[in-house]
């Protein structure tokens, strides 16, 4: 494709003399570079094959670094157009401190000023802190933490990944609209399942459910714990419509649906999961994304999968809307009201000004169907319905 | 590489000669289609059918099945045969409209979407949504004359009144690609707005209008000189910004008006080509997208893709006379009467 774009262009400029633009084109300098950074560390509790197998919902299947690629190659056309040319820098390291030196090396040598960071919540913090006097905006794909996006939030990180709250929004918009509003909750024992029962809790209290009590459970087989084990125990006693679990971990949910002492739906880590992407969408341009990222990764993508490769379709519309490769311009168009990213769910997508994190449709999805795509229909804004999923302007605990 | 393409496809399309023969049967043996069906065709892009609208009686008539997913349509100039791209099954299925059935399938790239045929009608362009590229083929043997590989997610395809020169969305590029038709060169790439989808050339032969489906825009390029001159943005009644995703547009012979479908906004606009201004919004169904004009140029049918069904819009009135249901998810309107 390259070396035959070449000779079009040639061509054109013999077949065209009138056209004064094609002619321009042929006279542009050599392309300016528009480079984007993926940082990941080498060892990543998150992608264990053993969770990865079981497809969990939430967890994700691979490394998300294929929806990078994916955006980098969709991108390369229109790049070429505008006398960019894209790449994408990897960077895997062994600890954040390392990381923390590449990017600075980046940011300083090689004109790398977006950083597409595939790490967890405390990981992703320690690096922003680490690279804060850089000029570098850090795209957070894969941390759902609240508190990065609150009171703990660092003014060169924009997410891209959908946090807890929104996450919660999403999966509780939809159960009110069933009137489904007494929840049952599972919580496991991680510090990220705590994170999503607090979510749960304030989005029942937005829109009006109950969570009626919320049970620890634990994996293990112990009988002296079967309390806490056996889901059909640890389900009774309880007037509920719905059980929602909390498991980061995912192998103690994927038993809970059909285990319950009462015939009622599942929610949350299994059973209706809400996402950010799932295979299934079928509008859009989703089936085409699914099949390019397939294409490239020899798996279905995931959530964490589209985040990345939004945080670098969100680059590139701002290069392309700028026509520039300016760091202070392309952030400033990026982190702005104008940006209008095509994140293949519908709705054109912006970054919200109060926390930096991209407002996005988020799906409710089963094994192999996306059930309802939020926010769910009568749940309504003053300014823009994607701004129902998570934490609104006059709510928000961020202050950089 | 585009090259090695053609090569390997002719061993594919050599296969498909009996095929080419069909065709050239069903030609000779047509009868001069003078008066048309006085149908309207509405493609339906999981039921894998053709819905016969009758639109006298405004009711469903018939429908014929075809390859999978049937997209956009077109017909022939007399309109004998209509032409389906079938984007699951990579082919463009060819209908006798007579006999109402599949008479020949034309092989493309992955996932054709939108089409046009050459003036000449020898020659059929074709935007393949999974391979990004833009095929021309050969109608009587079935062969990739060129393949254009163009950004990713070709769409919307339109010809010149002389058929020299081809126009391509790129949905993911946000790009309208020119491309010389004689030796498939791309000539130049306009950016536009946020997921461009379909055109229409202006019948003064001037313009280019262009629907931009995520920034709720469409763009008017002036054709000579393939540079912007307009950007219209619409805002039907009680919805936002947002909400406003145009997809497929169409105008009167005369060039005076266009209609452009909104999408999510379940509208459609009415605009003042010469002016272009917006004279009204028409409220139909849940997210039309294909729409045609009736040969009296007095109504118009918009296909519903998420409410499953046809309007028929008075345009005297501005009012949807009626909705019909259709099969699953409409995409695609031709009228023939």
């Amino acid at each position: 494709m390259t070396s035959g774009r070449a000779g079009l262009a040639a061509l054109a400029v013999l077949a065209a003399l009138a056209a004064a633009p094609a002619l321009a084109q042929a006279q542009k300098p050599p392309p300016k570079d528009l480079r984007v950074g993926y940082v990941a560390l080498a060892q990543d509790a998150r992608y264990d094959s053993d969770r990865a197998y079981a497809r969990i919902p939430l967890r994700p299947l691979g490394r998300p670094v294929a929806g990078a690629e994916v955006a980098v190659k969709e991108s390369e056309s229109v790049a070429k157009v505008l006398g960019m040319r894209l790449s994408l820098e990897q960077a895997s390291g062994a600890s954040v401190q390392e990381l923390a030196a590449t990017v600075k090396t980046w940011a300083a040598e090689q004109d790398i000023h977006y950083v597409v960071t595939d790490l967890s919540g405390p990981d992703l913090k320690a690096l922003a802190a680490a690279v804060a006097d850089a000029p570098v905006l850090l795209l957070n794909a894969t941390a759902p933490d609240d508190d990065l996006r609150g009171a703990a939030c660092l003014a060169n990180v924009a997410h891209t990944m959908p946090s807890d709250a929104m996450l919660a929004d999403a999966l509780v918009q939809y159960l009110v609209a069933r009137k489904w509003t007494t929840i049952l909750a599972l919580q496991g024992s991680l510090p990220e399942d705590a994170a999503a029962i607090a979510a749960l809790q304030r989005a029942a209290t937005r829109f009006g459910a109950k969570v009626v009590e919320v049970r620890p459970f634990q994996l293990t087989n112990d009988p002296r714990q079967r309390d806490q084990n056996n889901v059909a125990l640890l389900t009774g006693r309880a007037e509920y419509d719905v059980v929602y679990v909390a498991d980061a971990d995912g192998e103690y949910a994927r038993y809970v649906p059909y285990e319950t002492q009462r015939p009622r739906p599942v929610v949350g880590s299994a059973g209706l999961s809400p996402a950010a992407w799932h295979w299934a969408w079928e509008r859009n341009g989703g089936p085409q994304l699914t099949s390019r990222f397939e294409k490239a990764a020899g798996r279905r993508p995931v959530s964490q999968d589209w985040a990345a490769w939004a945080a670098v379709k969100a680059v590139v519309q701002a290069a392309v809307r700028t026509r520039s490769t300016d760091y202070a311009a392309t952030r400033a168009y990026l982190l702005g009201d104008a940006m209008n990213l095509d994140g293949v769910k519908g709705n054109p997508m912006s970054f919200r000004a109060w926390d930096r994190q991209l407002r996005q449709p988020l799906f409710l999805a089963t094994d192999n169907a996306i059930i309802e795509r939020a926010p769910v229909r009568g749940f309504l804004h003053r300014v823009n319905e994607l701004d129902t999923l998570g934490v609104d302007e006059p709510e928000t605990k961020c202050k950089s | 590489m585009r090259a090695q393409l053609s090569a390997g496809r002719r061993g594919r399309f050599g296969r498909m000669a009996a095929g080419a023969a069909l065709l050239a049967a069903v030609l000779a043996s047509a009868p001069g289609h003078a008066k048309g069906t006085g149908l309207v065709y509405v493609s339906n892009e999981k039921s894998n059918e053709i819905t016969l609208v009758d639109p006298a009686e405004m009711k469903v008539v018939g429908a014929i099945k075809t390859s999978k997913r049937p997209r956009d349509m077109h017909f022939n100039k007399d309109r004998t045969l209509l032409y389906v791209a079938c984007g699951d099954s990579d082919v463009v299925d060819v209908i006798d409209v007579a006999s109402r059935k599949v008479v020949d399938k034309i092989p493309t790239g992955p996932s054709p979407e939108a089409f046009r045929l050459s003036p000449d009608e020898a020659t059929i362009y074709v935007s393949n949504e999974e391979n990004s590229s833009l095929q021309a083929i050969s109608l009587k043997e079935k062969i990739v004359v060129h393949e254009v590989p163009t950004g990713a997610e070709p769409e919307g395809v339109a010809i010149s009144e002389d058929g020299k020169t081809i126009y391509v969305t790129s949905e993911v590029a946000d790009m309208v690609h020119v491309v010389n038709a004689e030796d498939g060169a791309v000539t130049d790439n306009i950016v536009v707005g946020t997921r461009p989808r379909r055109f229409i050339l202006t019948p003064d032969g001037k313009d280019l209008w262009v629907t931009s489906e995520l920034s709720g825009e469409v763009h008017i390029i002036d054709r000579a000189t393939n540079q912007i001159k307009q950007v219209l943005k619409f805002l039907p009644p009680g919805f936002r910004q947002v909400d406003v995703t145009p997809v497929d547009l169409t105008a009167t012979a005369d060039g005076k008006t266009a209609y452009v479908t909104l999408g999510r906004a379940n509208h459609i606009a009415i605009v003042d080509i010469a002016s272009r201004k917006i004279e009204g919004y028409v409220l139909v169904g849940s997210r039309p997208w294909g729409v045609r004009l009736s040969g009296d140029e007095k109504r118009l049918y918009v296909a519903n893709g998420l409410s499953d069904d046809l309007s028929i819009v008075d345009l005297a009135s501005r009012k949807v006379l009626k909705a019909i249901p259709v099969g699953r998810v409409p995409y695609g309107v031709q009228v023939d009467d």
